[in-house]
């Protein structure tokens, strides 16, 4: 009894604290939206945050969409064939890497490579109190490290989600026309005639930016509230790729469900 | 007015633990005022009150008759303008070279142009033997070379106060003379209100004003250096002189060893 007890006491504290992180970082968020950018000060600040985050990204994302293109397009293949509609291989690529692979797979690399990096690189500027002294100095560093970094990475994850479905496309179509030697034009025509621009590319973009928004506030926030120490920072970064993770999956579910109502 | 920081009644807890007790402070125009005590005392504490990174439970801490503890953000960041931190670990920002260091709060705070400011960060680099130094980025710097930047940047905006974090830890003997130097030069020939946070006795007594000892959350003494070597309190006799045990045990309270050991 007294075991069940001490259980229901974890799980409450466990409760309370998520509910309590939740509500920190949702008042973190809010700080960031409502302390806009300084355009003359901002502006630099935002731009070499975007080529940090994104275009430093870039071949990884390259890379990873064009083996997602080669591998969908022979998985694809091989089961098309079975059913004799292997000329449908556009179809299945297009759609496969609008829709989900390409916002999805993205987001994944991006929390892994560029959100880890930016809770490593905040969280090591608060263990070694350059945040404070930022402060001390009467320079507000949510306005100046954590606002460029944040926008940086809701604009850079939809450029990079869009590059990497485009060169996954582009991998399926190697695969599929010049190794397995489907027809060009009817791999493109397929393609064209079933993807909609209202319904599968916006809504790729769509999730895009969310994943985009979601992933950037958890690695900030993360960084931010690390505890400033080598192995806070070392579990800060930890969570920020877990946290982005379940976080991508979950809302990808939500935002099928959501936008399969106008498919 | 002749008060720059007063403190009055100051209390300050952290869960169950008293960081401080009623706790009364005064540092006085042009003077330096030390804060000594124990590791893990509360002085970097009582630093982060006076500049307004943590607000007291209780008590008032006033700079130059303002409560800053009853100021809103933006009233604090101006007056933050006007306050310089030297931190232990000298909290350079790692991404800006040692010329960028010292004209970050010059490009934050002012408008002058670009002329001027090189004219100041090469003065300021100078002041502290670094001028030839200028290029070099954080990471090739000594010990005693940061914090002689971080002392560069901290003055940059000409503060009427100056805040030292532990600045004689970890340096070799020229590093610190170097230091001592440059605190009593600023203080001399500037007249910046200095509060210096240390535990080394030989240098604070060589160069405060006025000390203030602190152990458990309260003041145990306080006085010029003069009066403290003479002090008949047998804690802050203790202290000063080094003592291994005393009012202060060598043990940390634990159960009888004879008992421990035959357990």
């Amino acid at each position: 009894m007294l075991w069940i007890a001490d259980q229901l006491v974890l799980l409450g504290q466990a409760v309370l604290n998520l509910v309590t992180n939740l509500g920190r970082s949702a008042i973190f968020l809010w700080n960031i939206l409502y302390r806009k950018p300084h355009l003359k000060k901002g502006f630099p600040l935002l731009v070499e945050q975007i080529y940090f985050i994104g275009v430093l990204s870039l071949l990884i994302i390259m890379l990873s969409g064009l083996f997602m293109g080669l591998v969908v397009g022979l998985q694809g293949y091989s089961i098309l064939d079975k059913f004799g509609a292997s000329q449908q291989l556009g179809q299945l690529v297009a759609l496969s890497v609008i829709r989900e692979l390409g916002p999805v797979v993205t987001a994944l690399l991006f929390a892994g490579r560029a959100g880890s990096a930016l809770t490593a690189e905040i969280g090591l500027m608060k263990s070694t109190e350059q945040l404070a002294s930022m402060e001390m100095m009467g320079v507000d560093p949510l306005q100046h490290v954590i606002s460029p970094r944040f926008w940086a990475g809701c604009i850079a994850m939809p450029l990079l989600g869009t590059i990497f479905s485009t060169i996954a496309i582009f991998g399926g179509y190697l695969v599929g026309v010049v190794w397995l030697g489907l027809d060009s034009g009817a791999f493109l025509s397929v393609m064209q005639a079933s993807v909609s621009f209202s319904s599968d590319i916006l809504n790729g973009i769509i999730k895009n930016i969310v994943f985009g928004i979601v992933a950037t506030w958890i690695a900030v926030f993360q960084g931010y509230d690390t505890v400033p120490t080598a192995q806070g920072v070392g579990r800060a970064t930890t969570r920020t790729v877990v946290y982005s993770s379940l976080a991508i999956l979950g809302l990808d579910f939500v935002l099928t469900a959501v936008m399969m109502r106008s498919w | 007015m002749d008060d720059v920081v007063e403190i009055r009644g100051l209390c300050l807890k952290r869960g169950q633990r008293t960081i401080f007790s009623n706790i009364d402070l005064t540092a006085l125009r042009g003077k330096i005022t030390a804060i000594m005590g124990p590791s893990g005392c509360g002085k970097t504490t009582l630093l982060r009150l006076i500049g307004g990174q943590l607000r007291p439970d209780s008590g008032t801490i006033a700079i130059n008759g303002k409560l800053i503890n009853t100021l809103s953000r933006a009233q604090l960041y101006q007056i933050r303008h006007g306050m310089g931190v030297l931190f232990q670990s000298a909290a350079l920002f790692t991404n800006l070279s040692v010329f960028e260091n010292v004209a970050f709060p010059l490009r934050e705070h002012t408008q002058l142009s670009e002329f001027m400011i090189r004219d100041i960060v090469l003065i300021k680099l100078q002041s502290v033997g670094l001028r030839g130094a200028a290029n070099l980025m954080p990471n090739q710097l000594s010990g005693g070379m940061a914090r002689r930047v971080a002392l560069a940047r901290a003055t940059a905006l000409d503060p009427g106060l100056i805040m030292y974090d532990e600045p004689f830890t970890g340096l070799d003997p020229i590093a610190l003379g170097v230091i001592v130097k440059l605190i009593c030069d600023l203080n001399t020939a500037l007249g910046i209100t200095t509060i210096l946070v240390s535990h080394d006795v030989q240098k604070v007594m060589q160069i405060a004003n006025y000390i203030y000892l602190i152990t458990d959350g309260k003041i145990i003494d306080q006085g010029t250096p003069q009066t403290l070597q003479d002090t008949q309190n047998p804690e802050a006799r203790q202290f000063l002189q080094g003592l291994p045990d005393g009012v202060v045990p060598f043990h940390y309270p634990a159960i009888d060893y004879t008992e421990d050991l035959f357990y």
